[in-house]
């Protein structure tokens, strides 16, 4: 166990560390910063200032030393456009994002099991068809459509929902509906052919057989068993919804990491595009990571 | 007559064999109703994409501000008009074609290099492997669609290159579905026996491990059209992709979402004609996972 940890802890630094240097060198190539932050006609002495000021009048190679010499003490530099620390500004919007992840990921499991199970037990009937047409569309639909149309339709036509911002409860209810389409979809697929699969194991026919109420098969039987194969679905999943929230973020101007990172990749804020995506990259291989120990806490017969 | 040697009868013979899986496939097809219409919507947006300039009723790029904003069905124009006055229907006919050179190219070309970094991970191991997966690891350390933006933020907008970007974030699922498939394939017995009559290693690869990778092969592509379709509605969504006044249904989806309060007619067809297509491929797609691959699914 404890060589498993340590030997994920370095795999995951080295992944980081390549993470960071694709990243710098990708948004380098996009182009000189200074041109979108100074007016066109600014003279060409503050042009120089302004490079000189934020390093990138130094070569690339120790550009990228200094880079990566400040990001392991966690300093990535002043955001461009705003002046202040952009880890500072990267910190300041994960909350934001979480809220909305979590929520949706808690919402896409309580409406998905159900179904799932439901369409399992009731295999072929035309509940199993609605659900099972239901997940089939919900994976369809790509979520910044979904998120206009429920905007047009509850915010616009019936006037009962905010449009965008943050905030408030009454704010989350859209974007995590958008969010949690796809996960519903999944989820509930996923649990309804892991179920069909126990469901048809000789201990739930010696259960049926022997008389055990039809809910106490399902729930403590059959369902547990299926929730392990579902629970490391669940988990890799937060990390698919942060990845998404960038877009709903966007649509719903949800003041979140994905919101941040867009207009920064917009200004060519590399400080804050570079921390952001340490964060993003620290999570998701976090995310992972729990994922596998979790797995093996569930499941016994896993040796890590 | 008697002159065809053996060779040239296993050979009619193998074509034979194969003539009638696809003939047995496509029986099958017919009598699964969502494999078939997924099949139909699959068609149907190939011929839309293909006969585009004589479907669409108006030329999709040409703008009349006397004309603007129309609602559905007045003006002769089904399905209204945006902004600029552009005909939406014959847009969304046009930005057909978009969707389909997405679908088509960058899932092939992914596939490609995919497929070429998983045989040769998969089948020399060692520190090739090593690097490689490291890549792949990096790669997936991001959300797919952030990768995908940064790396249209570099090269700028514009259908090539998106298509660029997608196809060098989306090798990565190829690589490590086709490098798990040679890993099993390499210790099966008749790859034992190649290597033990001295088959040189690029027949081994090219004429016994290749052709056992189709399968997956087949039923990752058809998966991951839907995903690549989606993503570049995205990206022209969020303004990175593919440039108006070439018509994609994501950026007339990001056109339109300024119109929200106005002209619903803006933001729903488009859409539509998106979950329609993508709708089509999954089901389709489905089906022939199901069909090649029956221990994976069974009851889904």
């Amino acid at each position: 166990m404890l060589d498993f940890i340590i030997k994920r802890v370095i795999q995951t630094v080295i992944v980081i560390f390549l993470a960071l240097t694709v990243v710098f060198f990708l948004i380098r190539l996009s182009g000189d910063p200074t041109v979108l932050m100074l007016p066109p006609d600014a003279p060409p002495e503050q042009y120089e200032e302004f490079r000189k000021q934020h390093g990138f009048d130094q070569p690339l190679h120790i550009q990228y030393v200094d880079f990566i010499k400040n990001s392991v003490k966690g300093d990535f530099g002043d955001s461009i456009r705003m002046g202040t620390s952009a880890l500072g500004l990267v910190v300041e919007r994960i909350p934001a994002t979480f809220q909305l992840a979590l929520t949706a990921l808690t919402l896409s499991v309580v409406i998905a099991i159900p179904i799932g199970v439901i369409s399992a037990y009731k295999r072929n009937s035309l509940t199993d068809r609605l659900g099972v047409g239901f997940t089939i569309l919900g994976q369809a639909i790509p979520n910044f459509w979904l998120g206009l149309m429920l905007i047009y339709v509850f915010s616009v036509s019936f006037k009962m929902l905010p449009a965008g911002g943050g905030g408030s409860m009454i704010h989350l209810i859209l974007p995590t509906v958008t969010l949690a389409m796809h996960s519903v979809a999944k989820f509930a697929r996923f649990t309804r052919s892991t179920m069909l699969d126990v469901l048809r194991k000789d201990y739930i026919r010696t259960a049926k057989a022997s008389g055990t109420p039809t809910n106490k098969i399902l729930m403590k039987y059959a369902l547990k068993n299926a929730l392990i194969p579902l629970l490391t679905l669940i988990s890799l999943e937060l990390g698919t919804l942060l990845g998404g929230a960038v877009i709903v973020e966007v649509v719903f101007s949800w003041p979140g990491l994905g919101r941040l990172l867009m207009d920064s990749l917009l200004n060519r804020d590399f400080p804050v595009v570079l921390a952001g995506v340490f964060f993003i990259a620290l999570i998701y291989t976090f995310i992972n990571f729990v994922t596998d120990m979790l797995y093996a806490v569930v499941n016994p017969q896993i040796r890590l | 007559m008697s002159q065809v040697s053996v060779g040239d009868k296993v050979y009619v013979a193998k074509v034979k064999k194969k003539e009638r899986k696809i003939v047995s496939l496509t029986k099958r097809l017919v009598k699964s109703p969502f494999g078939l219409m997924g099949f139909l919507v699959i068609l149907g947006v190939c011929i839309v994409g293909i006969f585009a300039p004589v479907i669409a009723p108006f030329n999709p790029v040409e703008t009349d501000l006397t004309k603007k904003l129309l609602a559905p069905m007045t003006g002769g124009h089904l399905l209204g008009t945006d902004q600029l006055g552009r005909d939406i229907l014959s847009r969304i006919i046009y930005g057909t074609r978009i969707s389909l050179i997405i679908g088509i190219t960058t899932v092939f070309f992914a596939g490609l290099v995919g497929t070429t970094v998983g045989v040769l991970a998969g089948y020399f191991r060692g520190w090739l492997d090593v690097v490689l997966m490291r890549i792949v690891d990096v790669q997936l350390s991001f959300p797919f669609i952030l990768l995908v933006l940064i790396i249209n933020a570099v090269l700028g907008t514009g259908l090539k290159n998106i298509m660029i970007s997608l196809i060098v974030v989306g090798w990565v699922s190829y690589a490590r579905v086709i490098r798990s498939e040679v890993l099993a394939i390499r210790e099966k017995e008749f790859i034992h026996s190649c290597f033990a009559t001295g088959v040189p290693r690029w027949e081994i690869i090219v004429k016994h491990i290749v052709p056992n990778l189709f399968t997956p092969l087949i039923v990752l592509a058809s998966l991951q059209v839907s995903t690549f379709i989606i993503a570049e509605a995205s990206v022209s969504f969020l303004g990175f992709g593919v440039q108006p006044p070439t018509p994609a249904w994501g950026n007339m989806l990001n056109e339109g979402k300024n119109f929200i309060l106005s002209s619903w007619w803006l933001i729903t067809f488009p859409g539509l004609a998106l979950v329609i297509t993508t709708l089509g491929i999954n089901l389709f797609g489905d089906w022939l996972r199901d069909e090649l691959d029956p221990e994976m699914n069974q009851n889904r």
